[in-house]
């Protein structure tokens, strides 16, 4: 039973990813903006032209250039970036552990500043606390987290400068690790002071993209929770001499957390598409960062690598949700 | 001596002067079954409510007393008083598809405030839940207890409900309407079980109800209420034979009754009703005055 719905889980997630390249493949190289063009110095002629758009397959017709680079992407070859003349798979996967580090790191930060205004916010309720953190959860919400990025350069990196805000690890620092997930294996191999180095670049940047997060959570959860609160289990846990702090925890919260977690599975695939803007914004060495240059250069494969790998994430954040789903709400786990 | 005793005990909808109950007084005798009875709205939930500590936030309690063994709850810090609320009373809910959290098992529902607020030791908790599964007749209680509730019928949950109530040998426990969300067919058993459970234990009874009939099988008490003023405070059998109080007669008349199932209804006639809202005029002149 688990096995079938998890093998139609895959074969959606493939289709979604075919059509995701059919997608980033057509747009790419219908939009002006010729790469030839751009890697070749002014003056070039007709014949060195057309012998480097042969030279990367750009001559043939855009549904022939798509089955060729399908046909590659099967057996696991994704192409040569135009700009760096290296695999696209290798340069995608060395960037990807930064942005999947950044990425859960703010997620992490959002689940619990968030959590943390819920439950004050559910325990305060109907004081004038609760108004203020509804004030201000509204503002963190209706600034965006590029914006956030800059009040925090600004305060942190300017005004105030505790926190580093540029890079992902100083310069004599950089590890030479077996994986690029320095945040992870500086833990394990011991390094504190790697470790304490990389939390101080990633902590702005990760505050950044978890601010806006942390808001929608933190109002959907409260919700959630006070709704709880007037159900007729927890008013029984009352009578049996339980206090409003272990009602919340122990009655409501896990009921409560069912329709936040659905959200937070939609607005973390969010957060990874926010990467993109925010590791320009603070010079981190991710996959966003290599994005922008890779669109910037109209390096057509290494942006098709980049979109579908950002689409598989994307799908895999969904799967990982619709399984946590089902653990948490036990009556969904015999259906 | 009652083990409960409300003297005097008002509520009023909060922001407001309107009082939801007018003065109540109420005694329960250690293993005494009293009736709570009234039309929807005389506030006889509201009692149940006040005593358990559980009154929505809509309702404040403004003057009387609700006293446990000779201790005043109402002057009690909160701490204390939840405590000795979960020691000495328990609820059976009105309605058993929710009074049970989803997302936990049947076991440590009736187990926890063993745990938490008697402090039993866990394993000790578990087989007194376990004991008290069987006394209530559920077959297969070791099942039962890794059970989620929406495993089960509505009936089998407000026999879990029962079970969880009587789990700590509480003094009072206060039955709000446990049988009006359940089946017809069912209602019957649980009544009995509720009946059987009490005898057993000798725990005194708050039963709030609607049905006379119901009141007359099991209470050895009644008291009526309506528009949150005791109306009547009566033995059953005297209760049932002479009733005093015209608003008392009026709904006895308006009672169907299974020996005669056919026979016509009386509804409570208009000069009763009005006589009973002067009562509830007059007393709310002296409160205010």
């Amino acid at each position: 039973m688990i096995l079938r719905r998890l093998l139609s889980r895959v074969a959606t997630t493939l289709v979604t990813l075919f059509g995701v390249a059919v997608i980033v493949f057509a747009v790419i190289r219908i939009v002006p903006g010729d790469p030839v063009a751009m890697m070749l110095p002014p003056g070039a002629t007709e014949a060195d032209i057309a012998r480097l758009q042969a030279f990367y397959g750009l001559d043939k017709s855009i549904p022939e250039q798509f089955f060729i680079w399908l046909g590659g992407v099967v057996q696991g070859d994704f192409g040569t970036s135009i700009t760096t003349r290296q695999p696209v798979l290798g340069l995608v996967l060395s960037r990807l552990p930064a942005t999947l580090e950044l990425s859960v790191m703010a997620l992490v930060i959002a689940v619990a500043l968030g959590g943390l205004v819920a439950l004050t916010g559910t325990r305060l309720r109907y004081t004038r606390t609760e108004g203020a953190l509804d004030v201000a959860n509204g503002m963190a919400l209706s600034v965006p987290d590029f914006l956030w990025g800059l009040v925090l350069i600004l305060l942190f990196g300017v005004l105030w400068p505790v926190f580093t805000i540029s890079g992902r690890v100083s310069p004599q620092l950089v590890p030479e690790f077996a994986t690029s997930f320095f945040l992870f294996e500086s833990v394990v191999r011991l390094r504190f002071d790697l470790w304490l180095d990389l939390v101080q670049h990633m902590l702005m940047p990760a505050l950044a993209l978890a601010i806006p997060l942390a808001a929608i959570i933190g109002q959907l959860l409260k919700q959630s929770l006070k709704e709880t609160m007037h159900l007729d289990y927890v008013t029984l846990a009352r009578t049996k001499g339980y206090s409003e702090n272990q009602v919340i925890l122990r009655e409501a919260l896990r009921n409560a957390v069912l329709p936040t977690l659905t959200l937070i599975g939609v607005q973390f695939t969010f957060l990874i598409g926010g990467t993109v803007i925010i590791e320009r914004l603070f010079s981190y060495e991710g996959l966003g960062n290599m994005a922008i240059d890779a669109v910037i250069n109209r390096d057509l494969p290494l942006i098709q690598g980049i979109v579908l790998l950002f689409a598989l994430l994307f799908t895999l954040v969904n799967l990982a949700v619709d399984l946590l789903y089902a653990v948490l709400n036990p009556r969904l786990r015999h259906a | 001596m009652s083990f409960l005793k409300i003297r005097d005990l008002s509520v009023i909808l909060r922001g407001t002067n309107h009082r939801l109950l007018r003065g109540v007084s109420l005694d329960v005798g250690a293993t005494e079954v009293m009736g709570l009875v009234g039309e929807s709205g005389a506030g006889k939930s509201m009692i149940g409510k006040a005593v358990l500590g559980i009154l929505p936030r809509s309702a404040k309690i403004v003057s009387g007393s609700i006293e446990l063994e000779g201790v005043d709850l109402l002057t009690l810090p909160p701490r204390q008083r939840r405590h000795m609320i979960g020691q000495k009373a328990a609820l059976i809910p009105q309605d058993p598809l929710t009074a049970l959290n989803p997302a936990r098992r049947i076991g440590p529902q009736i187990s926890d405030r063993l745990v938490d607020i008697l402090g039993w030791v866990r394993a000790r908790a578990r087989a007194r839940a376990e004991e008290i599964l069987h006394d209530v007749h559920i077959p297969q209680p070791e099942r039962v207890l890794r059970s989620y509730p929406h495993e089960l019928s509505g009936g089998m949950r407000q026999r879990v409900l029962i079970a969880s109530a009587f789990a700590a040998e509480p003094r009072l426990i206060v039955a709000d309407e446990p049988t009006t969300a359940l089946d017809v067919t069912v209602q019957k058993q649980i009544l009995k079980l509720i009946f059987e459970m009490q005898a057993r234990h000798g725990t005194a009874l708050l039963f709030v109800t609607h049905d006379l009939g119901v009141v007359s099988k099991i209470c050895q008490r009644l008291t009526v209420l309506y528009g949150g003023l005791v109306m009547e405070e009566a033995e059953v059998g005297a209760f049932f034979d002479t009733p005093t109080h015209p608003y008392s007669r009026a709904l006895l008349a308006a009672t169907p009754r299974h020996t005669d199932p056919t026979a016509d209804l009386t509804p409570v006639p208009e000069a009763v009703i009005a006589e009973a809202r002067r009562a509830v005029a007059e007393a709310d002149q002296r409160w205010h005055a």
